[in-house]
């Protein structure tokens, strides 16, 4: 992609021509993608030999779990974009992942939870991976905190940007938690040196389910990023109406002669 | 289809999932709608 097209595509105006023209084709195109995903995980893939049945909640918790690390990957490389060229769809993109990434985690905790009663017996166990995947959530929950407390839309994006950054260590541990520590979570075992340890029958699916989801994410992601643009014109809007009312309304309390103004009363 | 012993903790996995997106979704939608009602109000309606 030349740097030009790049710039084209990036500018505010152009993202919201582009952007309203594709999400339809790209919700339809997941909406059948996670039906296919759904047919094949509930009437293709055979019951695994140690899990049985419960092989099925893979099919979302996987998924769940690239997404909630994808989103937030994607929302540092916004960050380095606010913070170095100040671009105004960086801080736009951020803003509408963190809560489409929070929720994806939180899919992933749940349904990693229900699948580990029956398999390890228990709900929880303070894992490395499992434990670095709450402090994603905790993080993103953090991030949504900062910006509904800060009102200035420049001051939240730069703080914002700094906690995503400073937050993105959290990526490789979670990446790397199960072969720098023994823990009860199996090993990597789609991407992984020497190739998958699935069988193709229960692989297949499950790469189906995880594009259905990028997928699925990737609109939503879309979709939430031209309604923050809306937002921010809105916000003009107001504060451009606000001013003109402040211009021709008369003043309460008259300004007393002879003070320049901004001098302490 | 038969989901064994365990096929409640199958049932509820999905269900979850469901009810997570289904709110967010219906979040975004609302949001959406919230926002195009506003710039109407400012004489501007862009979709």
């Amino acid at each position: 992609m030349t740097p030009s097209l790049w710039t084209r595509l990036s500018n505010p105006s152009h993202f919201m021509r582009w952007s309203g023209a594709l999400v339809p084709w790209l919700a339809a195109l997941s909406v059948g993608l996670v039906g296919l995903g759904l047919y094949l995980t509930f009437f293709v893939v055979p019951p695994d030999y140690q899990q049985g049945e419960t092989v099925r909640i893979m099919y979302i918790h996987v998924p769940a779990a690239w997404l909630g690390v994808f989103f937030y990957g994607a929302m540092s490389l916004s960050a380095i974009g606010t913070l170095v060229w100040r671009h105004p769809l960086a801080d736009v993109a951020q803003r509408a992942a963190a809560p489409i990434g929070a929720a994806f985690t939180l899919i992933c905790l749940v349904t990693g939870s229900l699948w580990g009663k029956p398999m390890w017996g228990t709900y929880w166990v303070w894992d490395a991976r499992l434990t670095s995947m709450l402090i994603l959530l905790l993080i993103y929950c953090g991030i949504i905190a900062l910006w509904r407390t800060l009102e200035e839309p420049n001051r939240a994006a730069r703080a914002v940007a700094i906690l995503t950054l400073v937050g993105a260590v959290n990526l490789p541990i979670i990446k790397f938690s199960v072969n720098w520590w023994s823990t009860l979570h199996q090993p990597a075992s789609i991407l992984r040196m020497g190739g998958s340890t699935i069988d193709p029958s229960m692989l297949y699916p499950l790469l189906i389910m995880i594009a259905a989801a990028t997928l699925g994410g990737t609109t939503l992601h879309l979709y939430a990023m031209r309604t923050e643009i809306m937002r921010r014109r809105v916000r003009t809007l107001t504060i451009r109406e606000a001013e003109r009312l402040d211009r021709t309304q008369p003043r309460l309390t008259p300004k007393p002669a002879g003070m320049p103004v901004g001098q302490p009363v | 289809m038969d989901l064994g012993s365990h096929g409640g903790f199958i049932v509820a996995a999905y269900a979850f999932t469901a009810l997570v997106m289904a709110g967010l979704i219906g979040n975004a939608v609302r949001d959406r709608r919230a926002q195009l009602r506003a710039l109407k109000g400012f004489g501007e309606d862009r979709r």
